[in-house]
């Protein structure tokens, strides 16, 4: 049979043009990964940048306060709920405002997370901004019943090309942090 | 759409194929054994990722470091097996992409392959994060713009109340117990691939793992050359109060990162999951009619596992034969997992048109092209012809396209696949008049049912059941292995048949004339 076996037939007829053929198309494919492995370089950043990253993970103040029940509403609730005293879990949002330079670049209001709203707030962004001297100020407010921002800082701070600034809030000592 | 990208994309891609075919053969051509190569890309990335983790630290402090002691000297094979690794991870991604571009070109997402198509979408996310989180765990400046970005996406998603990127604030606030996530990403999930990969593979009998030693080798031989060339640098440790202004970047595994820091989080997860989903739903979508399972008709099986033994896909299993004696099998077709290409039919030991029984009931057979007609096509054509000796081409449907070979002296009689072809019809063609006989099927590698072309070949071959019978003139058969596009070759293979059957007439008719004289 003329071409009884296609596995042989590939064997015995491959020429020089195809071992060059081969040869050609291995380093292609060589050259393909290599090339687009490197290059081009990846430039995040534009030159004389800086980024600067407002990351807060900070839990608001209870939206609302405890309060003594009344013997009325005491009695509309399952005898086994009867607490004197009811303290809603809900958290009170955080709401962070970012000024650079005495301009507003940011100002995020983060809910409570979890289903009943009684978890932390998170918030995370990322800013770039021209690289030099810039005056930073930071506003935290985590309690829903006061219009004032209990957390400020004001800071003038010098940015390098490429550094990257980290506003974040130290709810241990209860301040905001830049680093 | 559907029905409008694979032909114009089938024909493109077959274009692509056949050019390689003439530098590989189609045998070793890499396009027809995309999968074969992942297979051994992964083998290369198993070996090479082994002996880097047996130098490995996970700690934040000792992780760059080790990696640093590692590749030190560009000419030690740590450095050479850090290189091949990171190359075999892009060719890997490549070969990927390849793969899946084959597939839906050619339409092989319907049907009885929706199972391997579905299972083949479920191994991209594990291929990206496996492939991504090998770069967190070199933490150099990369690594932690890779980890970074990675964790600025997921944090778009509402599923975590701390955000991850709050983990790559400080220094300090890192710890060792992070490297363990990074090495649970990277090798945890490349276990996890492997598992998902079997299941991809549950669906083909006889699937093809390796690629011929030729390919393996040049492919191997192609990474590590690259390798020693072009030796991957390690750039500064990572630095979480700088972001380097230009990175060397590896685009083909990294590029989500520049997609999302070009548009944004929400939207590259929109495309991703888009594409996602828009390749999970095309099995989906109205397309041709499924092809008619074959057939199992009890009284003439004998339980031979023939068609069992040849089934591409597993749909044939063997029960216990519920009205014959003890001991005798029979064949059931499971019509979920049947590609309806009529293999099995080619093998039964039933399929013999000597039979003489005025209606040829085969044991295993195909409804809508059925062994009875087949031969009833044969006897016909063979009656009508105008030529005295005709030819009979036994073509693929899917292989070249034998309208284009019309002649006079042809008879072509289409067959679902070439496998669907009882040898013994070969030998009764040429009893029955036939000049000669041209079996026209697909690349071995390129046969759209996987095993078609190669059981034809090793049947006509006498290498496998059933066989063409050794009494038979191989000088009066041929098997050709055409494509669509490769016409040519079946006009030529036509042309010699017939200048063959001219010269061995001639050379019967000089002989008879010496015996008389």
């Amino acid at each position: 049979m003329a071409e009884a076996d296609n596995h042989a037939r590939t064997r015995h007829t491959l020429g020089w043009r195809a071992w060059l053929g081969q040869a050609v198309l291995y380093g292609l494919f060589a050259l393909v990964i290599g090339v687009f492995s490197h290059w081009p370089p990846y430039r995040h950043l534009p030159p004389d940048t800086a980024v600067i990253k407002l990351s807060v993970l900070h839990t608001g103040k209870p939206k609302s306060a405890c309060h003594q029940l009344s013997a009325e509403e005491l009695a509309a609730l399952p005898p086994n709920m009867r607490a004197p005293v009811s303290c809603p879990r809900e958290r009170s949002p955080v709401v962070v405002e970012l000024d650079i330079d005495g301009a507003a670049a940011a100002r995020i209001a983060a809910p409570p997370s979890g289903l009943s709203g009684d978890g932390a707030s998170a918030i995370y962004t990322r800013l770039a901004v021209a690289a030099g001297e810039r005056a930073i100020a930071v506003r935290l407010r985590d309690d829903a019943n006061n219009a004032d921002f209990a957390y400020h800082i004001e800071q003038r701070v010098t940015l390098a090309p490429a550094q990257v600034l980290v506003i974040d809030f130290d709810a241990e000592h209860g301040e905001i942090t830049l680093q | 759409m559907t029905r409008t990208i694979a032909p114009s994309g089938n024909a493109a891609w077959r274009w692509l194929e056949q050019g390689f075919d003439r530098a590989f053969g189609a045998s070793g051509n890499p396009l027809r054994l995309l999968g074969a190569l992942l297979f051994l890309c992964f083998a290369v990335l198993l070996v090479s990722g082994a002996w880097l983790y047996a130098g490995y630290d996970t700690s934040v402090r000792g992780a760059h470091a080790s990696v640093a002691r590692l590749t030190e000297s560009r000419w030690s094979m740590g450095a050479l097996m850090h290189s091949l690794h990171r190359y075999a991870t892009d060719a890997f991604v490549i070969l990927t992409v390849l793969h899946l571009v084959r597939e839906l070109l050619y339409g092989h997402w319907r049907h009885f392959r929706r199972f391997s198509w579905l299972s083949g979408c479920a191994l991209l996310p594990f291929i990206g994060a496996a492939a991504i989180g090998g770069f967190w765990l070199v933490w150099d400046e990369l690594g932690l713009f890779s980890a970074v970005a990675s964790a600025e996406w997921l944090d778009a998603l509402p599923l975590l109340g701390e955000p991850l990127s709050r983990n790559f604030l400080r220094a300090a606030a890192l710890s060792d117990r992070l490297f363990s996530l990074f090495v649970f990403v990277h090798i945890g999930v490349s276990l996890l691939l492997v598992l998902v990969a079997w299941l991809h593979l549950q669906r083909v009998s006889r699937a093809v793992v390796m690629p011929t030693r030729a390919l393996a080798f040049g492919t191997t031989l192609s990474l590590l050359a690259l390798s020693v060339l072009a030796p991957v640098a390690q750039p500064a440790p990572a630095n979480l109060a700088r972001i380097p202004a230009a990175l060397s970047f590896d685009w083909w595994v990294l590029w989500p990162h520049a997609l999302m820091y070009a548009s944004s989080a929400s939207m590259t997860w929109g495309i991703v999951l888009a594409m996602g989903a828009g390749l999970c739903a095309l099995p989906f979508l109205p397309g041709a009619p499924r092809a008619a399972a074959a057939v199992v008709d009890p009284q003439h099986c004998n339980g031979c596992r023939r068609c069992f033994e040849d089934c591409p896909y597993g749909a044939v299993s063997m029960i216990a034969h519920p009205t014959a004696g003890h001991g005798r099998e029979l064949a059931l077709v499971d019509a979920a997992l049947c590609a309806g290409c009529g293999i099995c039919a080619g093998a039964c030991p039933s399929a013999t048109p000597f039979r003489s029984v005025l209606q040829l009931v085969n044991g295993i057979d195909m409804p809508g092209l059925t062994v009875d007609s087949l031969r009833q096509q044969l006897r016909e054509g063979l009656r009508a012809s105008s030529a005295p000796r005709p030819l009979v081409l036994f073509a693929c449907l899917h292989g070249a396209d034998s309208t284009r070979v019309a002649a006079n002296d042809v008879l072509v009689l289409p067959l679902i696949c070439s496998g669907q072809l009882p040898p013994a019809f070969v030998e009764y063609a040429l009893r029955d008049g036939a000049a000669a006989v041209l079996v026209a099927s697909c690349h071995d590698y390129g046969c759209e049912y996987r095993l078609g072309a190669r059981w034809t070949g090793a049947r006509l071959n006498a290498q496998r059941e059933p066989q063409l019978r050794a009494g038979v003139a191989r000088s009066r058969v041929q098997w050709l292995a055409a494509e669509r596009g490769e016409e040519a070759r079946l006009v030529a293979a036509l042309d010699a048949l017939r200048e063959r059957g001219a010269r061995d007439g001639q050379r019967a008719m000089n002989g008879h004339g010496a015996d008389h004289g």
